[in-house]
């Protein structure tokens, strides 16, 4: 651990104040960190990252209506939730070609809307520079769903019968048990859920935007890690640290955050 | 419950529903890459959502008999069973050392990996590069063995970890006070007992490993040292015209994980909630 971790961390902090390639590393101080913050690329790359965390209120919100309906005593229950949670596992770079070609211009969405005669809907999913984003975040949506399912029916099956139990003695309804009963006892998971979705995308994107979108057209839906590595490949070492550094720096508050969370649901 | 009998079989109906249309839309992208792998270039081009109605097998044959797949498939294999066993091996040991050693500072060092489980990679990745380079392990398979070895331990402790505090402390007392050394504990009670969860555990960190892509793309670039899904992105960019051709390739590479999903499900639901449970 001190290897694989300790020694990076410390070198990309270092590195981040140094320019040139590393064989021969010249001292500039903040000079990265000002040159990544007026970088228009690097701008709408955070802003990009920024946008990804409208999924997470999309995804959670999604698979609490999935685990509550499963939660039902639903027949064949099982089987859903493991047709839902299979997208998880897959590796995201096949999928994500697979989208690339789904989202097409001549590809399966836009000629199913157009044989459909909704033609006007046809967009040009990733080539637009305002739609991009919003394709790589449903990528997003449709690979992590599964998790947030299969998160959430544990925690919904872990509760005591009896509350939901004298709830419909008392004569609630099927909303009112939900919403009033359940989702407010398994808030602990909702909220340790969120927190870690946010850190997956603010830092764990790279693979369906690298093979999506590669972060076009132009940097319209570049995200941090293609920044950093698009920086790296280009040899500029100094840029890619100081970014990871920024990068490292939002993480760990999350990670913060989410140790605090979890101490919490612990205590209750 | 007030609800009348009509309405119940309404809501059942509508839920099923609900879920079905869920189940389809998680499917159907898997779907898509099954039918036009089996379809012909010409026949896709000629329009994306037909059925394969005379299915081939020319892109399948192409990319295993005339593409390097076999051989990024091969490294793939290599650097997931190495990196796994070693993480694994590793925190079996210390996991089993922080729990019932109770070392000093064990608890910090458990609460330590369960912060580094979210480091993004991408933070450590120029220094690891340049690490590498100096010591001439680019493009060798070594190189990201010895990373993703370093990313999978502090799951791997805290998962192990989380699993050992289940074993009752009677069992290893009894055991040490007939007289059985640490490790004696370890090989006879403690690792017979593992069997499920370590399995769990290298199942969820094979699949990582299998998975990962932006670390293989940095440090493997020679054609031949490639992994699967660093592979799988140049066929991407190469056959920008043959889309069969190129899911050929994803379909071969979504098929391994499929199979295990599939023979141990519970496994996978397991081990990668494993994080987020208590």
């Amino acid at each position: 651990m001190a290897f694989a971790f300790g020694f990076p961390l410390v070198q990309v902090v270092r590195d981040s104040f140094y320019a040139g390639n590393f064989a021969s590393p010249i001292w500039v101080g903040l000079d990265n960190y000002k040159g990544v913050l007026s970088d228009p690329a690097f701008r709408q790359s955070l802003f990009d990252n920024m946008k990804l965390l409208l999924t997470v209120p999309i995804m959670l919100g999604i698979g609490l209506a999935i685990a509550l309906v499963l939660n039902d005593r639903i027949r064949g229950g099982r089987h859903y939730q493991s047709v839902v949670f299979l997208p998880y596992v897959l590796p995201a770079t096949a999928i994500g070609i697979a989208f690339s070609f789904l989202l097409q211009e001549n590809g399966v969405l836009n000629t199913s809307l157009r044989h459909a005669h909704l033609g006007g809907l046809a967009q040009d999913w990733l080539g637009n520079s305002h739609l991009a984003i919003v394709s790589v975040g449903g990528l997003v949506i449709w690979q992590q769903l599964g998790f947030a399912v299969v998160v959430f029916t544990a925690a919904l099956l872990s509760l005591p019968p009896e509350t939901a139990e004298a709830a419909r003695i008392d004569g609630a309804g099927w909303w009112q048990l939900q919403l009033r009963v359940l989702v407010p006892q398994i808030r602990p998971i909702i909220e340790l859920l969120a927190v870690i979705q946010v850190i997956t995308v603010i830092s764990w994107v790279f693979n369906y935007v690298y093979v999506l979108t590669a972060g076009g057209p132009g940097f319209s839906s570049s995200v941090m890690e293609l920044y950093i590595w698009r920086s790296f490949s280009n040899g500029s070492d100094g840029t890619a640290a100081s970014v990871a550094v920024m990068l490292l720096g939002m993480a760990s508050v999350l990670i913060g955050l989410s140790l605090w969370v979890r101490k919490q649901k612990i205590v209750q | 419950m007030r609800t009348t009998a009509r309405h119940g079989i309404v809501r059942v109906l509508s839920q099923h529903a609900f879920l079905i249309i869920i189940c389809l839309a998680a499917l159907y992208p898997l779907w898509f890459i099954v039918s036009t792998a089996l379809r012909s270039n010409a026949a896709y081009q000629l329009d994306p959502t037909g059925f394969p109605s005379h299915p081939t097998f020319a892109s399948l044959r192409n990319m295993l008999f005339h593409q390097p797949l076999p051989r990024w498939m091969w490294n793939s294999f290599l650097v997931t069973v190495s990196s796994v066993a070693v993480s694994t091996f590793i925190a079996l040991l210390a996991a089993y050392a922080a729990v019932f050693g109770r070392f000093r500072g064990h608890s910090i060092f458990i609460s330590t990996s369960v912060a580094l489980m979210v480091v993004p990679p991408v933070t450590l990745l120029v220094p690891m590069f340049v690490f590498m380079v100096n010591s001439g392990m680019v493009n060798h398979l070594q190189s990201v063995i010895i990373f993703y070895t370093g990313l999978l331990v502090p799951f791997a402790i805290f998962f192990m970890a989380g699993f050992f505090r289940t074993i009752p402390n009677e069992l290893i007392e009894a055991a040490s006070s007939e007289g059985a050394g640490p490790f004696t504990i370890f090989r006879r009670i403690v690792l017979p007992l593992s069997g499920a969860a370590s399995f769990t555990l290298i199942v969820v960190q094979a699949i990582w490993v299998w998975n990962e892509l932006l670390i293989a793309l940095v440090f493997l670039q020679s054609e031949s040292s490639r992994t699967l899904m660093a592979g799988l992105t140049q066929f991407q960019g190469r056959f920008t015209t043959d889309e069969p051709l190129v899911l050929a390739g994803a379909l071969l590479s979504i098929l391994p994980v499929v199979v295990l999903y599939l023979s141990g499900q519970r496994f996978f639901v397991r081990g990668l909630t494993a994080g987020i449970g208590k």
